[in-house]
């Protein structure tokens, strides 16, 4: 057991797996002087690759080299530039092995930073989770704990099929215990990350610890709160979800991305779905309202859910009566921000 | 400025084998009788999308494909029904695929644009233009990396030159020094606009001299010029020396597309134009050769025509008789495990 950030668990299972099977190789910037310098004697040039800033050809490259037996890991510093290589990944990885009769698989793990919060400004800071999801072929997990991502990212790595791993910057200084020895977690399983009774609040990556904020602030107030941590999108754990909103009767998602067709827009239609006849209250979304992502970090702090926010919306249903209800989208911290864009 | 360096003289090659120029005969009658029975089948409303047919292409498809082994690579384009019948793959699941059926080499999820057979080293083809290159730029990695000495022939047109991918992945194809060559198929139009309004150069193997890699141009009607030039290339990425740019100057006949009802008239290319192109047909250039050097009898010609014509015709009877793929064939394939927790949603209750 090792005391380990988000980061540095990461690595490690990424050196380990690189370790156990030689299919295994890196590409991506500046690998060989930055996040490998020290294993580059270990594992030499070849398995990790310095790449140009060239987005389509070493994704596109890394499916060529899925297809015919090896098992790529290509490496993004930051999430929005997987856009420069959006029809490798939406029409090469994720369609190949449907298109093509299910002659071959493309095992490549796609690692990328979701960086916000950072004074980043909008080329640098979206959290694209949800537009992925609308691919089908693609998996895609985004790890909230050092032990999660660790234990998500050795699946990935040992997935036949493509998964991007969205790495959550605002969680890189979590430090947490992480076994020394080898784990997987399964892909597609949330976890329950807080028993309660009177709401579910369900969440993704960097909103786990808000929600979880939120739950400590709201047990104070006498609401005794479930949380979820989705750590998978694609396959969505929706039987957890509905299962606790079953006992619950209330769901909060929550989601730092904008809420149009977002996760927390998919949970909410599968709860009003699957779950209705448990529903004590309407689905309420918390989530970033539909803009760009502003410069100024006054600007932008205004973005994401907060722990204030998300409680302030468990507040609002617990408070709820089905004929004073209005809003279905809570873009904190003002409600309906988007509602008046 | 340094001299692009171009070979195109073939005078010195050594001619194939007999056995060689046979196959090269059989797999260009085989693509042009097979897109022929295509059209056919499409007027025919058996075949219903669209039909990207190559027919005019035929000499540099079989050029290429029969300087490869069997293991090698090869990707492909939209207009790519003649490249996995250049590398060998029988015919009857590649028609079967057009017509959608369980039986086609995609079990009828791919179609006219995404034939693929990788048992044949085919690694599919694709709908987007210069789509496939750098998953080309990958296999010739693969190849790398696991100590083979296979290689990538990476088929794209003329159209694909101008697209960012095309120049990404001569890049790194070239830093990294791998086994691929790049196969320009130039039939002068990206869909109907003609090269000289679209692209800045005349040849597209001028480019290969950015990417410090020879870039070669040959006739692409002339299937012998072909095949040297690949050998060449095939060689050279063997060795470890690097990629290769080879652009074959060629001829599509046909419209860039088939689809079922009245074809539109287009007003981009005279009917001379196609005329003179269709004075070098490419088999019947290579018929004239074989006849002329005395390579082939006129009986073992005939020969080849019609066992190619009965394959061709037993292929259409295969799909067409074989079957239609089931409905829950929809779900299978999307992932290499099936996705149990996706059951709620995936739609699999809308089923018939």
């Amino acid at each position: 057991m090792a005391h380990l950030s988000y980061l540095e668990a990461a690595r490690r299972a990424v050196l380990a797996e690189m370790r156990a099977d030689p299919r295994v190789f890196l590409m991506g910037q500046d690998l060989q002087t930055l996040s490998y310098a020290d294993v580059l004697e270990e594992f030499g040039a070849e398995r990790i690759r310095n790449t140009p800033i060239s987005e389509a050809a070493f994704i596109g490259a890394g499916i060529g080299a899925a297809l015919t037996g090896m098992r790529p890991i290509v490496e993004m510093a930051c999430s929005t530039f997987l856009y420069s290589a959006m029809d490798q990944i939406a029409n090469q990885a994720a369609k190949s092995r449907y298109m093509f009769g299910g002659q071959a698989s493309v095992p490549l793990v796609i690692r990328a930073t979701v960086l916000y919060a950072a004074a980043a400004a909008a080329h640098h800071s979206d959290r694209p989770w949800g537009i992925f999801a609308q691919v089908p072929g693609l998996k895609i997990v985004a790890p909230s704990s050092p032990y999660d991502v660790k234990g998500l990212l050795t699946a990935a790595l040992r997935d036949e099929d493509p998964v991007i791993v969205f790495e959550d910057y605002t969680l890189f200084g979590e430090r947490g215990e992480v076994p020394d020895e080898d784990y997987v977690l399964p892909i597609g399983e949330a976890a329950l990350r807080r028993h309660g009774t009177d709401l579910t609040i369900a969440a993704l990556a960097g909103a786990v610890p808000r929600g979880l904020s939120a739950a400590t602030l709201l047990e104070s107030e006498g609401f005794s709160i479930e949380v979820i941590d989705l750590r998978t999108v694609v396959p969505l754990d929706r039987a957890l979800v509905i299962e606790s909103v079953t006992r619950t009767g209330r769901l909060i998602a929550v989601d730092t991305a904008p809420g149009t067709c977002s996760i927390a827009s998919e949970l909410a239609a599968t709860v009003a779905q699957e779950a209705d006849h448990a529903l004590k209250a309407p689905v309420l979304r918390v989530t970033a309202p539909d803009v760009p992502v502003p410069f100024s970090p006054d600007l932008e702090h205004l973005l994401y859910p907060t722990a204030e926010s998300i409680a302030a919306a468990a507040r609002q249903l617990m408070r709820y009566e089905r004929r004073h209800y209005s809003s279905a989208v809570v873009s904190p911290p003002v409600a309906n921000l988007s509602s008046r864009l | 400025m340094t001299p692009i360096p171009l070979f195109i003289d073939c005078a010195q090659q050594a001619l194939p084998s007999i056995e060689c120029l046979r196959e090269m005969l059989r797999r260009m009658l085989r693509i042009r009788l097979f897109e022929e029975c295509a059209s056919k089948l499409m007027k025919e409303s058996h075949i219903v999308g669209f039909l990207h047919n190559s027919i005019g292409q035929e000499a540099e498809i079989v050029g290429s494909c029969m300087a490869l082994n069997d293991d090698d690579y090869m990707t492909g384009n939209h207009r790519s029904h003649g490249h996995p019948i250049g590398k060998g793959v029988s015919l009857a699941p590649l028609m079967a695929e057009l017509l959608g059926r369980e039986e086609g080499v995609c079990c009828g999820k791919g179609g006219s644009m995404h034939l693929a057979a990788f048992a044949a080293g085919s690694l599919g083809e694709s709908g987007i233009v210069g789509s496939l290159m750098p998953v080309a730029v990958g296999a010739g990695l693969s190849a790398r990396l696991r100590g083979t000495r296979q290689v990538c022939v990476c088929f794209f047109g003329d159209g694909a030159a101008n697209c960012g991918p095309f120049h990404e992945s001569l890049n790194l194809a070239a830093i990294w020094q791998l086994p691929v060559i790049f196969l320009c198929e130039n039939n002068g139009y990206a869909i109907r606009s003609a090269q000289r309004q679209t692209t800045a150069v005349k040849d597209i193997a001028a480019r290969a001299a950015a990417y410090e890699m020879p870039g070669v141009i040959v006739d692409g009607q002339d299937v012998l010029s072909v095949y040297d030039a690949v050998c060449r290339a095939v060689s050279r990425a063997r060795e470890g020396a690097g990629p290769t740019l080879i652009e074959a100057k060629t001829y599509r006949y046909c419209e860039h597309l088939e689809s079922p009802g009245e074809a539109p008239v287009f007003h981009y290319r005279s009917k001379a134009e196609v005329d003179v192109w269709r004075r070098r047909d490419p088999i019947e250039l290579f018929i004239g050769a074989l006849r002329a050097r005395e390579l082939l009898t006129e009986q073992e010609i005939r020969g080849v025509r019609l066992t190619t014509e009965a394959e061709v015709a037993a292929a259409a009877e295969f799909a067409l008789s074989s079957r239609r793929p089931a409905p829950q064939a929809l779900f299978e394939g999307v992932f290499t495990r099936p996705v149990h927790k996706e059951a709620a949603s995936d739609g699999t209750s809308q089923l018939p």
